[in-house]
């Protein structure tokens, strides 16, 4: 079990979280919701729940609960600029298929 | 696919919701609806662009008018047109002082009182709900889509008769009640002074009618009431009778007919508004007897005629403040509420009283709907803005959710939600026709019905019969602050609404929900294999039977001997599939094949309706 983010991720999240003040890190999850059956939340963490698995990238602590594992596996979070609009894309190998919309996945 | 920003712990929203959410200050001369929006609060104006509600509801023939219609015929209607209910709101006929007058018959009914209209008896909770559905309907034109709930203010008095009767008024009124805020810990959260640590805080709300000075204390991001006090035939009507009395004194006259009484007093009303803001203004106006009448009223004379209401209004502040057993000086704070704070003489006179000056930068009217608002956003689950503790209380220890097609759950209220919560999501039916639903509330983390606790059942009959995908039935789930589930379901075209009231922890212990969850984590890679499997069931199933439908329809009208065949045995294999069930790979391959087998018929289905649906017509028809 692998979860990873870029580098250009980690620099905008140790940004926010300094912009922040507080926060130990990065909370990744999924929720069953959305029009394709999954949805990606993306959160600060203010801390580590005693089930939580942890992982390390570029310096950046990344908190996953074991439920949204299996979904997220080999997962690279990375920041991107898309024309105006810049933001957390997540690449994920296990999604099968996407909305239109790109809110919500499904596996 | 769409960019994410990061959110704050446990608010992120989910895809394509909205929840709008108000607060409504329910007063008991004029009524407010406020929202927040883009992280501002604000009140929310009618189609006029009138911000204030009058609280007044007039029972015409056949009709019921609310707000500046319905004030404008008290005059002429007083038995049927309704003022200042809320001093009716959970009281009985008993409880009423006998020196009480109003204009209407009251009748007495077990629980509470009511009045005799021309329509029939309204109970005072009827009455507000015709207020509160006026607000309602304003909110969701101006908002545009359904609230998720409202917080609704009320005096910090009220006692759990009043309080329980504001809230079936709002139910009445088709309302989910996030929750009753006291008014004045609304005006002090509008001011942000929830931010502050700790501290003492006075409200001094001075209204149309009645006058309320609360002493309230916050520590630990909660507010607490140490006292009230106050006048209720006190308020800002009262200043306009003083400048009436002394116009009267002005023109020597003994007595005046209903329409001078009305003029005079609707002039005093605007010179006392004109001198809030100007040294001195000039009352014109026409006698019955043709008599023309212009007079200058300087601020000076207007704070001496009026300086015994104000001194009256600050017996009650020294009350609270001794029963709270505080000094004044040890107040950190003090509110203005009230349009008739707006006067120069009363605020000098608060100012005074505590040695510091009260803050006044809000609206006094708007003061209490704006904190409503801004604590019936953070309740309704959106973004608060900026560390928002005083409503922390509870968290939910384990999702709530209900049961979908495929005895799948649909988490509705995750884990760890601090309450109290209200959530709604919309859900839809399975087959054609179909006029019933039922709605299944399960509490836990695991993806099928089966392996969580079932916690009620209830069914939302009367859906209109319409093609499956096509009602909506909005499902909301709200958790009070005591841990009071309820869950209601409304059929958005029609209306019908069924509804029930759980209590979830019920008979679940500490180790009981750790090992709920605990299992939930050992099983999440089966339990997404089973969901996903039970999902593609559930979408073949219905394919099979959207397939065999239409084979019947005008399977042998559209399609040759060999392609109807070739998608029968299509549709036979998929179902065998499905019998022999567990095999997720073979069932998507089915499904899929099936799908392709029935492309070339479902275009030729829609070609035939779309020429059944031309035929017979002219072009020229066609073209508007």
């Amino acid at each position: 079990m692998t979860i990873t983010i870029s580098e250009a991720a980690a620099r905008h999240v140790q940004k926010s979280l300094a912009k922040r003040g507080q926060g130990v890190g990065l909370r990744l999850a999924v929720k069953t919701s959305g029009c394709s059956g999954l949805a990606y939340a993306l959160e600060f963490a203010d801390a580590a729940e005693a089930e939580d698995v942890s992982f390390e990238s570029h310096g950046v602590t990344v908190l996953v609960d074991p439920k949204s594992l299996p979904f997220l596996d080999g997962t690279e979070l990375d920041f991107v600029r898309e024309g105006l609009n810049e933001g957390f894309k997540f690449n994920n190998p296990n999604v099968k298929a996407a909305c239109g919309c790109g809110e919500s996945f499904g596996v | 696919m769409a960019l994410l920003q990061i959110a704050e712990p446990g608010l992120s929203a989910a895809p394509h919701q909205h929840r709008l959410a108000v607060g409504i200050d329910l007063g008991t001369t004029n009524s407010l609806v406020a929202t927040v929006a883009s992280g501002l609060s604000r009140v929310l104006p009618d189609a006029h662009g009138r911000r204030l509600l009058p609280s007044v509801v007039r029972y015409a023939e056949n009709d019921v008018v609310v707000g500046h219609d319905a004030q404008a015929a008290q005059v002429e209607d007083p038995g049927n047109t309704i003022v200042s209910v809320k001093r009716f709101m959970g009281r009985t006929l008993s409880d009423l002082d006998a020196s009480v007058h109003t204009p209407y018959t009251l009748v007495d009914t077990p629980g509470m009182l009511s009045l005799a209209t021309r329509s029939g008896v309204r109970s005072p909770v009827e009455v507000s709900a015709d207020i509160l559905r006026s607000l309602r309907q304003r909110a969701e034109d101006g908002l545009g889509g359904d609230l998720v709930g409202a917080v609704i203010t009320v005096p910090a008095y009220f006692d759990d008769a009043q309080r329980q009767a504001t809230k079936d008024a709002a139910r009445l009124a088709g309302l989910n009640v996030l929750r009753l805020l006291n008014e004045p810990t609304a005006a002090a959260i509008a001011y942000g002074l929830d931010n502050a640590a700790q501290g003492v805080f006075a409200i001094y709300d001075l209204g149309g009618g009645t006058f309320d000075i609360s002493i309230l204390k916050l520590s630990q991001g909660m507010f607490e009431v140490l006292s009230t006090a106050g006048d209720a035939a006190l308020g800002g009507d009262d200043f306009d009778h003083r400048i009436a009395d002394w116009l009267r004194q002005n023109l020597a006259l003994a007595a005046t007919s209903a329409g001078e009484t009305r003029m005079m007093l609707a002039r005093a009303r605007s010179a006392k508004e004109a001198l809030s803001s100007a040294p001195v203004t000039s009352i014109a106006g026409r006698l019955d007897d043709g008599r023309n009448f212009s007079f200058e009223l300087t601020r000076e004379q207007f704070e001496s005629l009026t300086a015994d209401l104000v001194a009256r209004s600050m017996t009650p502040v020294r009350r609270a403040l001794r029963d709270a057993g505080i000094a004044a000086d040890e107040v950190d704070g003090v509110v203005l509420v009230g349009g008739s704070t707006r006067m120069p003489q009363v605020r000098d006179a608060v100012g005074k009283l505590f040695g510091r000056e009260p803050l006044s930068d809000l609206d006094p009217d708007e003061v209490v709907a704006l904190g409503a608002a801004m604590q019936a956003n953070v309740l309704a689950g959106n973004h608060p803005g900026g560390d928002s503790d005083w409503l922390l209380l509870d968290v939910c220890p384990l999702s709530l959710g209900l049961e979908t097609m495929g005895g799948l759950v649909e988490k509705v209220i995750p884990r760890n939600t601090t309450l109290p919560a209200a959530r709604a999501q919309e859900f839809t039916t399975y087959k054609d026709g179909q006029t019933a639903m039922a709605i299944h509330v399960v509490q836990g983390e695991r993806e099928l019905v089966s392996d969580c606790r079932s916690l009620a059942r209830f069914e939302l009959r009367g859906i209109p019969a319409m093609v499956a995908g096509a009602p909506r039935i909005r499902v909301t789930f709200q958790i009070d602050a005591d841990g009071m589930l309820s869950v209601s379901a409304r059929e958005q075209t029609s209306g019908t609404e069924a509804h029930i009231e759980i209590k979830p922890s019920y008979g679940l212990s500490d180790t009981q929900i750790a090992d709920m969850l605990t299992d939930a984590w050992g099983k999440a890679d089966v339990d997404m294999a089973a969901r996903m499997l039970r999902e593609a069931q559930v979408d073949a199933r219905r394919l099979v039977d959207a397939t065999e439908a239409a084979l019947a329809e005008d399977g042998h009208a559209l399609l040759t001997h060999d392609e109807f065949v070739a998608v029968q045995s299509a549709m036979f294999a998929l179902a065998d599939e499905l019998e022999s069930g567990g095999d997720l790979p073979r069932l998507k391959r089915a499904s899929e094949a099936l799908n392709t087998a029935t492309t070339h018929f479902a275009g030729l289905r829609m070609d035939a309706g779309i020429r059944r649906a031309l035929a017979g017509t002219r072009i020229s028809a066609l073209q508007t």
